[in-house]
């Protein structure tokens, strides 16, 4: 089943994604802002050359033509480049990417670590001391934004602890472990502000996922077979409650890398998030539209994984 | 009866809900022999169901309590009996299927192994020795090509089949005693036929016990050797199925036995199926005396208010009733 299904939903994502690009690239032309605005005020560019420039990069055409010009020089790998600092939008991209994904990673990793047993936990003894600590925390967790959380963690243990550095940097000397050490250390503050304000919201998912297959008719039947309670436990309950969950993970992503721009910005995390802000701050409409367009790609990919995992997990789904 | 397999004293299973204690299970005695099929019947909401649960120990505490009695398997008490010695008797001595075939097996897991699933724990058996034995289960319950079947999801089946799934896995580790909680009731009539046959041809060749709890006096006579009728969380009437239906003593076991429908001579006047007039009293806080009396066309005024003890009418003939 799965390659002919893999293939036919890689297909039906190459519309969207036609559909996704050109609804960024109008709203992106209607929008406010002109990337030349800052030299109609510079009394050293004359209004001829000033005029000149957008000819040449073709900004008073209609937009469709210019979307269709766009398309075109996208599909054969020129993805334009930034105005500000005349470097192609896909090296930038290419750059920042690998921080982000290595930073937004290790947050999910570290989310669903917290959140699958303790949510399993507080939900096969619901109401204990345990649940309802847990539910206090994550109630807490996913209530705090997370440039609150994320000042008070620089706060605390870079400015009054000095044990952690604020500022993320791809500049670390060395190599080997102490390159590693480094980059671990300052990854550590970023991926948990990410991490725990992600756990928190899905520690509860898990928990009424959990309660909800935990009353169901099969398991009593587990329990009935004389199995243990441990393995009914992992073996029928959060096997079966976990399917929700994925879907849940892989549909939440798009909201994850709006909080990781957020995240990134306050720990100086040089990766596409905080590339995409300082490219809106300049008006630099190929790199803002080469961004969203990659975080587009990536929502649609990862749908995509949801529904491949949604099928292996549970066998009543066929994939066709 | 000289040694029973099962015996059960006087057991209480109360549910602490928000609304107040419920005594689902108040004061029930009832044993079973080896071998032997014992029907438990009553309406919806009577205590069958959480009777047969209190066996294995399946219900959910809390809400649920024991209160009281004992359950004696051979001799020794169930109820005081920590997890890890319970999940040895559960599957390898007493077995159970359940009401609804539908959602009573795990819906991502192959039928194969979830019969298998019981064997490797409790006989240490290989996977491949397991799912062997599984295959062996299938065909017993005459599930069609099992080498092929065993590979496929409850899904695959429709409800008839998934109850002999059930009872497949059920009877996997041979157990001496097998709980079958309405185990037709979610079926259609001619698939019920079949369950019950199948039902008796497995206890005769592992010569287990059944306890067969039900609603239907038509599955009672069919199937049963002794009876017990539960009315309310208590034990109204026990006796051979001869002896019930020939002559039974408590009103409520004669209305249960006058709303069967019959198709010989008698059907042919038209006549109205007898119902039993009300419905099952509150058990939040049941009504003094006898708790059948509301319903009940013979009672008098002693009946609500000294609540009859069981008491044996003729031998091996017990009901709870003055009159």
């Amino acid at each position: 089943m799965s390659r002919d299904f893999l293939l036919r939903r890689l297909l039906i994502a190459i519309p969207s994604l036609f559909g996704i690009s050109l609804v960024l690239f109008v709203v992106l032309a209607l929008a406010p802002g002109d990337p030349f605005g800052e030299l109609v005020t510079n009394p050293n560019v004359p209004p001829e050359v000033r005029l000149a420039l957008r000819a040449k990069f073709g900004l008073d055409d209609p937009i469709w033509i210019r979307y269709v010009r766009w398309l075109f020089a996208m599909l054969q790998g020129d993805w334009g480049f930034s105005f500000v600092s005349r470097v192609n939008v896909d090296t930038l991209i290419l750059q920042r990417l690998p921080t982000t994904m290595a930073v937004i990673g290790a947050s999910q990793v570290l989310a669903i670590m917290i959140a699958i047993p303790v949510g399993v936990l507080a939900a096969a003894k619901p109401y204990s001391l345990f649940d309802q600590i847990a539910n206090t925390f994550a109630f807490i967790g996913f209530s705090l934004p997370t440039f609150f959380t994320g000042l008070l963690l620089i706060l605390v243990f870079s400015v009054q602890l000095n044990w952690l550095p604020f500022v993320f940097t791809t500049e670390i000397r060395g190599s080997g472990w102490p390159w590693l050490w480094e980059y671990v250390r300052q990854s550590i503050m970023p991926v948990t502000v990410l991490g725990l304000f992600q756990g928190a919201s899905l520690v509860r998912y898990v928990r009424s996922s959990v309660l909800e297959v935990i009353k169901l008719d099969y398991v009593t039947t587990a329990r009935s077979k004389g199995i243990g309670e441990r393995k009914v436990l992992v073996l029928h309950v959060v096997r079966n409650a976990l399917i929700p969950v994925v879907t849940l993970v892989a549909l939440q992503m798009p909201i994850v890398f709006g909080g990781a721009i957020v995240t990134e910005q306050i720990f100086r995390v040089p990766g596409i998030g905080s590339l995409l802000i300082s490219a809106m701050l300049a008006n630099d409409t190929p790199v803002i539209m080469g961004v969203t367009f990659v975080f587009s790609c990536l929502v649609v990919l990862f749908n995509l994984i949801a529904d491949v995992l949604y099928g292996w997990l549970d066998p009543r789904i066929a994939l066709r | 009866m000289a040694d029973p397999l099962l015996d059960i004293r006087d057991l209480k299973t109360w549910f602490r809900t928000e609304d107040g204690l419920v005594r689902a299970v108040d004061g029930v005695s009832m044993s079973i022999g080896a071998g032997e099929t014992l029907a438990v019947v009553g309406e919806s909401g009577c205590g069958k169901t959480v009777t047969a649960r209190s066996v294995l120990k399946l219900i959910d505490m809390p809400p649920g309590q024991f209160a009281g009695g004992q359950i004696l398997w051979r001799g020794r008490d169930l109820i005081p009996l920590p997890p890890a010695e319970m999940d040895k008797i559960r599957a390898r001595e007493i077995a159970m299927v359940f009401q609804e075939p539908m959602t009573s097996l795990n819906p991502v897991y192959p039928v194969g192994q979830q019969i298998a699933e019981s064997l490797r724990t409790h006989e240490g058996l290989s996977r491949k020795a397991a799912l062997d034995e599984a295959v062996a289960m299938l065909r017993l319950v005459q599930i069609s090509n099992p080498e092929r079947r065993v590979h496929d999801y409850p899904h695959q089946f429709s409800g008839g089949m998934r109850q002999r799934v059930m009872i497949a896995l059920a009877l996997a580790c041979k157990p001496k005693l097998l709980i079958a909680d309405e185990p037709t009731t979610a079926l259609d009539v001619t698939i019920q036929a079949q369950i019950l046959e199948l039902l008796v041809e497995m206890k005769e060749r592992f010569g287990m016990a059944i306890m067969l709890i039900t609603h239907a006096m038509g599955v009672v006579a069919e199937t049963a050797q002794r009876v017990v009728v539960m009315y309310a969380g208590k034990v109204v009437e026990e006796a051979t199925v001869e002896d019930l239906f020939a002559h039974p003593r408590h009103p409520y076991t004669q209305g249960l036995i006058r709303s069967i429908p019959r198709v010989d001579a008698s059907a042919t006047v038209r006549r109205r199926l007898e119902q039993i007039p009300g419905t099952v009293p509150n058990l939040l806080n049941p009504p003094e005396g006898c708790r059948f009396a509301a319903r009940c066309g013979f009672a008098v005024e002693t009946c609500r208010k000294v609540e009859p003890p069981l008491r044996e009418v003729a031998p091996g003939h017990k009901a709870a009733c003055v009159l």
